[in-house]
C-alpha cells in the first residue's frame, strides 16, 4: 500500500538536545492523522521535516510517494502547509497572497484565478480580498493561510496548530473546512495541543513525548488501552471521607472533586454496588452517580507523565 | 519537476514580491534615495573639477548605494514578520529565494542608477562607449545586489535595522577606498592595494574610462573583476543563508 506519509527511524539532533529519537510511523490516504505531544515534544521539528523546511540526522520520509529527503521540492510540490510560527504577507491584499503562493507552485494563471476566487468565497474572505493583509483580524489571517495552503490543490496537507489562538467561532469554521477538505479523500496532518479538537477530527492519532512516539491509534482504541482511568463520579447530600473509600481492595483511589468525588477503579458494577450500600449506612442520600470513560486529555497524560498525573 | 528554469521563474515571482513591499520601505527609501542623493551633493557642490570628471564618481557611488539598499533589509524583514518560514514550505529552493532577493535589489539599483546616465546624455557629455557603460552598469548592479543580500546573511538576525547598520559598516569604507573620491592611480601603493579588493574600484576604475579615458587597470579586467565578485556573492550568500537558516526559524 502507497502512503500518503512514511515516516522511517527520523531522528534529529539540536546540539545537545535530540528533538526527534528514531520515529516511525505512516498515515494512509485520505485520513486525518493527529500529531499530539507537549511543547518540545518533537511535533514541529518532524512537520518541519516532512515539509522539507529542515534535513534530519538520520532515517527516511516520503510524501506523497516522494522522497522528501531526496527530492524536497518535487515532494513539496504535492502539500500544502500551515505552519506553526507563520504569516500572510500583511503588505499585500489576501487576493496577492494568494496569487503569490500559487505563481511559487506554479499553478496556471487560469487555474490559479478559479482557486482563488473559489476559496476567498469558501472563507468568507471574498469582500475583503483587495483589502491589505494589515488591517484583517487573527481568525482572517489564519483562514488566509489556510486558503494559501489549499491554492495549488494539495494531496496532502500539513497544518501546525491551525486553530490555536483562535476565537470560538473561527477555530469551528477552520475544523469544519478540514473535515470538508478531507471528505474529497485528501489527507491532513495535523498537530494540535487540543484534544478536543483531535478527538473530534482525526482517524488516528500519534503521541509523542521526548521525541519519541508514545502510541498510535484511533482515539477510541487509545481510551480502551487506558481502561484503569476510568473512574466513578459520585455525589452525597454530605461531605465524606474518601479515606475510607481507599480500604475497598475494587478502588484503586478516591480524589475529591469539589462537591463529588472521583473514585478510579477497574470494576464500576462493584463499586457502583459498594457506593449504594454505604450510602445506606451511613444514612447518605446519593445525589448524583456516572460512570466516566478516560478522556483523551487522561490518555494523553497518562502517556506522558504516567497515571499518578492523571488520578491525582 | 521543477527545472532550473522554472526555479528561475520562481525567483522572478519573489522580485516581483520584494518589488510591491520592500522598495516603498522607510530603510529602503533612505538608505537607497535620499542618502545617496546627499552624498552626491556633498561630493559635487563647491568642487572645481569638469562635470565628466565627477560624474564617474558619482555613478559609482549612486550605484553602489542604490543596489545595496534593497538586498539586507528582505530576510530579516521576512524573518520578523514570520513570511519567511511560509516561502520556504513552497516547492522553491533556498537559492530560489536568495536570487529572487538579489533580483529585487539588482532592479532597484538600475532604476535610480540609470538617473545619472541620463544626465550625461541630457548633458551631451560624450562617451567612449555607452553601450559597454549599460553592459558594465548592470554587470556592477548585479554584483552590488549580490553583496547586499550576503551582507543580510550573517549574523542571522531578525531586526531589519541591524542589518542595514552592519552593512553600512561595510559598505562606507569600501566607498572611501575604491577610487570614488580619489582615482585609484593616485592612491600609495599600500592604497592600491587595498583598492583592489573592493569591487566598486574596477566599477568607478571602469566608468572612469569610459568618460575620461583614463584608468588604473585595462577595461577587460574590470569587467573580469566584477563578474568574479559578483560570483562570488552570490555563491557566498546562498551558502551562508543556508547555514544560518535553521537559527532563523529556531
Amino acid at each position: 500500500m502507497e502512503y500518503a506519509i512514511a515516516v522511517q527511524e527520523l531522528t534529529k539532533h539540536y546540539e545537545d538536545v535530540t528533538a526527534v529519537n528514531h520515529i516511525s510511523f505512516e498515515v494512509e490516504k485520505g485520513e486525518i492523522f493527529g500529531f499530539l505531544g507537549p511543547n518540545g515534544a518533537g511535533k514541529t521539528t518532524t512537520i518541519r521535516i516532512l515539509t522539507g523546511l529542515i534535513k534530519p540526522d538520520g532515517g527516511k520520509a516520503f510524501v506523497a510517494g516522494y522522497d522528501v529527503l531526496k527530492n524536497p521540492i518535487v515532494a513539496k510540490q504535492h502539500v500544502g502547509v500551515v505552519p506553526e510560527v507563520s504569516n500572510a504577507y500583511v503588505d499585500l491584499t489576501a487576493r496577492e497572497n494568494l496569487a503569490l503562493i500559487g505563481k511559487l507552485y506554479g499553478v496556471p494563471s487560469q487555474k490559479l484565478r478559479e482557486n482563488a476566487t473559489s476559496l476567498l468565497k469558501e472563507f468568507g474572505l471574498y469582500e475583503v480580498k483587495d483589502k491589505l493583509v494589515r488591517v484583517f483580524s487573527k481568525g482572517m489571517k489564519q483562514r488566509l493561510l489556510l486558503c494559501m495552503a489549499l491554492v495549488n490543490d494539495p494531496e496532502v496537507l500539513f497544518l501546525d496548530e491551525p486553530t490555536s489562538g483562535l476565537d470560538v467561532e473561527s477555530a469551528r469554521l477552520l475544523r469544519e473546512k478540514i473535515t470538508r477538505y478531507n471528505k474529497d479523500r485528501k489527507t491532513v496532518f495535523l498537530s494540535t495541543h487540543n484534544m478536543e479538537e483531535a478527538n473530534q477530527l482525526c482517524h488516528r492519532i500519534a503521541i509523542i513525548n521526548h521525541g519519541r512516539i508514545a502510541a498510535i491509534d484511533t482515539p477510541e482504541n487509545l481510551r480502551a488501552q487506558s481502561m484503569e482511568l476510568q473512574y466513578i463520579e459520585v455525589a452525597f447530600n454530605k461531605i465524606v471521607n474518601t479515606q475510607e473509600f481507599s480500604e475497598n481492595p475494587g478502588i484503586a483511589k478516591a480524589v475529591p472533586a469539589g462537591n463529588k468525588v472521583h473514585i478510579y477503579t477497574a470494576d464500576p458494577s462493584s463499586v457502583i454496588a459498594f457506593l449504594v450500600e454505604y450510602a445506606k449506612k451511613n444514612n447518605l442520600r446519593i445525589l448524583s452517580l456516572n460512570t466516566m470513560m478516560p478522556s483523551l486529555e487522561d490518555v494523553f497524560l497518562k502517556l506522558i507523565r504516567g497515571k499518578e498525573a492523571v488520578i491525582q | 519537476m521543477s527545472s532550473l528554469t522554472e526555479q528561475f521563474k520562481r525567483s522572478l515571482v519573489i522580485a516581483e514580491k520584494n518589488i510591491k513591499i520592500y522598495y516603498s520601505k522607510g530603510p529602503v527609501i533612505i538608505f537607497g534615495l535620499v542618502f545617496p542623493l546627499f552624498l552626491a551633493l556633498a561630493y559635487v557642490i563647491g568642487r572645481n573639477i569638469p562635470l565628466k570628471e565627477v560624474l564617474p564618481g558619482l555613478i559609482g557611488m549612486t550605484t553602489f548605494f542604490t543596489a545595496t539598499s534593497v538586498g539586507p533589509s528582505i530576510v530579516p524583514w521576512e524573518t520578523r514578520s514570520k513570511t519567511l518560514e511560509r516561502l520556504l514550505c513552497c516547492p522553491v529552493a533556498l537559492w530560489t529565494i536568495i536570487v529572487g532577493d538579489m533580483l529585487s535589489s539588482f532592479i532597484f539599483g538600475l532604476i535610480i542608477s540609470i538617473i545619472p546616465l541620463a544626465l550625461t546624455l541630457f548633458l551631451g557629455i560624450q562617451l567612449l562607449n555607452f553601450m559597454m557603460l549599460l553592459l558594465g552598469l548592470i554587470i556592477a548592479n548585479l554584483c552590488f545586489a549580490a553583496l547586499s543580500v550576503l551582507l543580510s546573511a550573517y549574523p542571522p538576525t531578525d531586526i531589519p535595522a541591524t542589518s542595514m547598520m552592519l552593512s553600512s559598516l561595510v559598505k562606507f569604507p569600501l566607498v572611501f577606498i575604491s577610487g570614488v573620491f580619489v582615482p585609484v592611480e593616485q592612491l600609495p601603493e599600500w592604497g592600491t592595494v587595498i583598492a583592489s579588493t573592493s569591487p566598486l574600484t574596477y566599477f568607478t576604475d571602469m566608468v572612469r574610462q569610459l568618460f575620461i579615458n583614463n584608468g588604473f587597470y585595462p577595461l577587460v579586467l574590470d569587467f573580469l573583476a566584477l563578474i568574479a565578485f559578483t560570483t562570488a556573492f552570490a555563491f557566498a550568500a546562498i551558502k551562508l543563508h543556508e547555514k544560518t537558516l535553521a537559527k532563523r526559524l529556531s
